[in-house]
């Protein structure tokens, strides 16, 4: 029933392209909230085996060359589709007020959306790369069109990396195929490649992914993209195309060459604690609100691949949750900052927006951006705490000076998250100490004269309190209860066999 | 042995012979008007609806002859060898015959209204798929050179065919020029090997070369034969002739040399080397080079790849753009003449078929656009995708998919292709090569993507001359076609895969 979510959205995009614009943004919202529906009612099925990468669909694709259309989930797959799903309901919600051409809008959304959902049910070596492939090109119209600041650069960039990274994927992936003889994701991970072949496949392949997951020093197309793409592109920029490159280095990199990532795994360690540090720094000295949160997406990743680089169970199942926790998180950073801000303000400048005294104008994105940058931080109660403190504590076994470092990067994201908030929200003239955030949240905008408040913004619609009381609810469900996942994460990664013995 | 015999097997080039012939008498006789139209400016108007009536029916007189040509060859026995080789009937050779007729139905339907004297540049396409059909059906050398020298003097003439336009005299005789050299090249190549191996039969020239070791004299013949042939595919350093001609020919002309005659090329480059030099592979792996046909390739390859994706990137018109992408993709379709074997020969078959469909396709957009803005730079293409969505999707899809990107046929073609070279070779010797194929495809992403954009992203305010995007159904639909057929050979690759792999030995 899973492998539903990619046949809807792919339906949903030929539906765009045929139905006039007006029904455009109810295609698009109807069809991701049925995946929403579709990924949750799978959580909620006993019979299924989520600790191994259970077939679902298997057909001959081209039999000449031993490709089969074959799909297949475990609970890291379906953890993946289902922050997909949330990003995906989100980030159409988000875009409802697109009035330029929406029809191609929601086509190219619909089609990451789809390719993410293939990539993450895919267990066929090949599928999974087309998929991977697929989603390339609609994020570089997404951003070409819709996209601002700089938007034909951040574009390209992004593209030019994404297709980069592909390229060392693709060298990876025919060098499993020809010396396996097989695509079969399930069969390759039982093959035995010899250690001279892991040694120098495994880097490319694990690098290839990990340029979509913001590896430094191959991250920089991140913040340039995210600031350039469309609110719904950041969001799905952060929420899922950053997943990809994760996902892809977990499940094909990693579970392929165990030796060669035996022999790696201290230098990716040591990239992601740079990754954690460097981009938490920079982070702290930007004044574009979206700058900002590109790094701190950067260094939220950093905690992904140091992780996955700890090789144990607890070190890879806080990744995979991170997965979830940062896409969640990143997206609704992006929605205040783009959509919530940007849209009414017409700027992102920290400095002008100080200028602004928006915790009045628009109480709550200030609410919203108060809880994403305490989720963003860590603070216990939100989904990115769980995740992170799983992460260091898998981490503390094999590499105890990396949480050292990480620890650092942690204080920096505090610094550069509270510099935002308070710049972009809580630094007007009468502004109240920004410490007592509830009573800011839920407090009037004050009577002003038109004369004292220069810009008139329009208040926040339904659908934008819909989209971020839903990632909300999901950062502080998974926060309170990350059992929930946890419990369908750590089997299926026990079951993989790159796992240090006795980590 | 009859002639009688010769005369069934070779149906297929008679009937289109018969065509020509019969489509230049129509064009002579009904088209007097417009020869002297240059001449005389106050023709009258009853001419030209005559002439109009006078191309449709030249254009269906050449199609249906096309047709009939792909029902002699459905009707041949599967397996004949007339004369040692000179005419020979084979699965792998009546498959790439019909494309080849597919392709010149396809560039007709394109040359609608084109040019002036209008049957006679029908006939003349005609002509050259003759000699496509020749090129792709001998295994013999004295053959293939004269369905070489039919299939480039009568794309000089369509090249030059232009004659309000002096760019495509200038292309004309560049690439007669060019052409005529590359031949002499090939023909004395040939006779060093017919000297050697004392036989013009390729299988028997196999047998001939495997008793001797590689001398200089035989190193020398191969590699003349084989300047020939990358002149054909237009491979670097000897595509210099390309730019030009793909820029100046008609656009439908333009459309043949990219696809048919590279098609028939790469089939015939492929015969000759996998089967007749099949003794003097040598090796092109990084490191342990051998002496043989491989490593010229390879280099040949290279250069392609690195030559054509570079200059490519610095082209503001769409014709030029294609003809060094043309050069690029020459090269990686070698990747796969030089993993040799089953695997390697129907990779390249399947992505030589399949860019010539993109690139049919490609230049049936370029010719609607130019008879629309009067231009082909990528300025006139500015807001397509407002002025025609259909168009504008049409060249998102060949554009993507040569690039390769999924589910486009590129994606696959270009994983056949790699694959196979990365397979081949001892300890993936040839991965040097494949690399170099990668990082290609990544420089090519950004000048196709440069193509996209100023398509999508620039919306044109003022939507001029919407009918004559609108008109022209049979480019349109030809355009459509090809379309289809790069999307559902991206997805169903099994169905073009599974044909090639049985046709072939």
């Amino acid at each position: 029933m899973i492998a539903w979510t990619i046949y809807i959205t792919f339906a949903g995009t030929i539906l765009l392209l045929f139905l006039p614009r007006a029904f455009s943004r109810w295609i698009a919202l109807l069809t991701t909230s049925s995946t929403f529906a579709i990924s949750l009612a799978t959580f909620g099925r006993q019979d299924l085996d989520l600790a191994h990468f259970a077939t679902i669909v298997r057909v001959p694709w081209v039999p000449a060359l031993g490709m089969n259309y074959h799909l297949a989930v475990d609970g890291i797959s379906l953890t993946l589709v289902l922050v997909t799903s949330i990003t995906a309901v989100s980030s159409v919600l988000f875009s409802w007020d697109v009035s330029e051409r929406p029809n191609e809008f929601f086509f190219w959304l619909l089609l990451v959306v789809g390719g993410s959902f293939g990539v993450f049910l895919s267990a066929d070596l090949f599928l999974l790369f087309v998929f991977y492939e697929l989603v390339i090109v609609p994020k570089y119209f997404l951003i070409a069109i819709w996209g601002s600041t700089n938007k034909e650069y951040g574009a390209m960039k992004l593209t030019l990396y994404s297709f980069f990274g592909g390229a060392l994927v693709f060298i990876g992936i025919i060098a499993a195929y020809v010396s396996a003889d097989s695509l079969d994701l399930n069969e390759l991970a039982q093959f035995r490649f010899s250690p001279q072949l892991q040694s120098w496949a495994f880097p490319i392949l694990f690098v290839g992914f990990a340029v979509l997951a913001g590896i430094w020093p191959l991250h920089t197309w991140a913040p340039t993209g995210h600031v350039a793409a469309p609110t719904a592109g950041s969001m799905l920029l952060a929420g899922i195309v950053m997943k990809l490159g994760a996902y892809g280095g977990l499940r094909v990199a990693m579970n392929l060459f165990p030796q060669g990532f035996q022999m790696w795994s201290n230098w990716i360690a040591i990239l992601a604690v740079i990754g954690i540090v460097y981009a938490a720094a920079v982070a702290l000295r930007q004044r574009d609100l979206k700058f900002v949160i590109g790094y701190s997406s950067v260094s939220h990743m950093g905690f992904v691949l140091l992780g996955l680089a700890t090789a144990n169970v607890l070190g890879v199942s806080g990744a995979v949750l991170q997965m979830f926790s940062h896409g969640v998180i990143g997206a609704l950073l992006f929605a205040v900052a783009g959509r919530m801000i940007y849209r009414r303000t017409h700027t992102r400048d920290l400095d002008e927006l100080s200028l602004m005294e928006l915790n009045r104008m628009l109480p709550f994105a200030a609410f919203v951006f108060v809880i994403a940058s305490a989720a963003s931080m860590g603070i216990p109660g939100f989904s990115g705490f769980a995740a992170e403190i799983t992460i260091l504590i898998g981490a503390w076994k094999t590499f105890p000076i990396a949480v050292w470092i990480t620890g650092v990067g942690m204080v920096l994201v505090a610094a550069f998250t509270l510099r935002a908030l308070k710049k972009s929200f809580f630094e007007g003239e009468s502004a109240i100490p920004s410490g007592d955030v509830k009573e800011l949240a839920v407090s009037p905008p004050l009577m002003t004269s038109p004369a004292e408040r220069p810009i008139h913004l329009e208040p926040i619609s339904v659908p934008e309190k819909l989209g971020a009381s839903f990632l909300i609810f999901a950062t502080v469900a998974i926060g309170i209860y990350p059992k929930f996942l946890l419990d369908r994460i750590q089997p299926a990664v026990e079951a993989m066999r790159f796992l240090k013995t006795g980590g | 042995m009859s002639y009688l015999d010769l005369l069934k097997l070779a149906a297929p080039e008679a009937i289109v012979t018969l065509t020509a012939l019969v489509v230049l008498v129509i064009g002579v006789t009904t088209s007097r008007g417009t020869a002297v139209a240059g001449v005389s400016p106050a023709m009258p108007r009853r001419a030209a609806a005559g002439t109009a009536a006078s191309t449709a029916f030249c254009t269906l007189v050449a199609a249906l002859g096309l047709v009939i040509a792909i029902e002699a060859i459905l009707m041949l026995p599967a397996h004949a060898n007339l004369f040692h080789g000179m005419l020979v009937t084979s699965p792998l050779n009546s498959l790439f015959q019909i494309l080849c007729l597919v392709l010149a139905f396809f560039t007709i339907l394109l040359a609608s209204r084109e040019t002036p004297n209008y049957g006679e540049y029908l006939a003349i396409i005609l002509l050259a798929t003759i000699g496509l059909l020749l090129l792709v059906s001998s295994e013999e050398l004295l053959m293939i050179f004269i369905g070489l020298e039919l299939t480039g003097l009568s794309l000089y003439l369509m090249t030059a065919f232009d004659k309000t336009d002096i760019r495509s005299a200038e292309a004309g005789l560049k690439y007669f020029l060019f052409g005529s050299t590359a031949s002499a090249f090939t023909l004395f190549g040939l006779s060093f090997i017919y000297g050697m191996a004392g036989t013009t039969s390729l299988a028997a020239i196999a047998e001939g070369l495997a008793a001797q070791s590689l001398s200089p004299l035989l190193f020398a013949g191969i590699v003349m034969t084989l300047v020939g042939f990358a002149f054909k595919i237009a491979a670097a350093p000897f595509h210099l002739w390309a730019p030009d001609a793909y820029q100046g020919a008609p656009v439908s002309s333009a459309a043949f040399i990219a696809s048919g005659s590279k098609v028939a090329s790469f089939v015939v480059l492929g015969k000759i080397v996998l089967i007749g030099f099949g003794p003097v592979h040598g090796s092109a792996d990084w490191h342990a080079m051998v002496a043989g046909w491989s490593p010229v390739l390879a280099v040949l390859a290279a250069f392609s790849i690195l030559i054509g994706n570079l200059v490519a990137l610095v082209q503001t018109n769409l014709r030029r753009l294609l003809a060094y992408s043309a050069v690029a993709h020459a090269g990686y379709t070698l990747l796969g003449i030089i993993a040799g074997g089953r695997e390697g020969f129907s990779a390249t078959l399947f992505y030589t078929t399949i860019y010539s469909f993109t690139l049919i396709g490609a230049f049936g957009v370029v010719a609607l656009v130019r008879r629309e803005t009067g231009g082909d730079d990528l300025q006139d293409f500015a807001g397509l995708s407002a002025r025609s969505p259909l168009l504008a999707g049409c060249m998102a899809v060949f554009m993507l998919s040569l690039a390769g990107l999924p589910p486009l046929a590129g994606f696959f073609g270009k994983f056949y292709l790699f694959s196979a070279a990365f397979r081949a070779g001892a300890n993936h010797g040839l991965l040097w090569l494949v690399a170099l194929a990668l990082f290609g495809s990544l420089i090519s992403l950004y000048y196709y993507l440069i193509v996209l954009k100023v398509i999508f992203q620039t919306q044109g305010a003022e939507t001029r001359s919407h009918s004559i995007l609108a008109q022209n159904g049979l480019s349109r639909l030809t355009i459509v076609f090809a379309a289809a057929v790069v999307l559902f050979l991206g997805i169903a690759p099994q169905f073009l895969v599974a044909r090639i792999l049985d046709a072939l030995p």
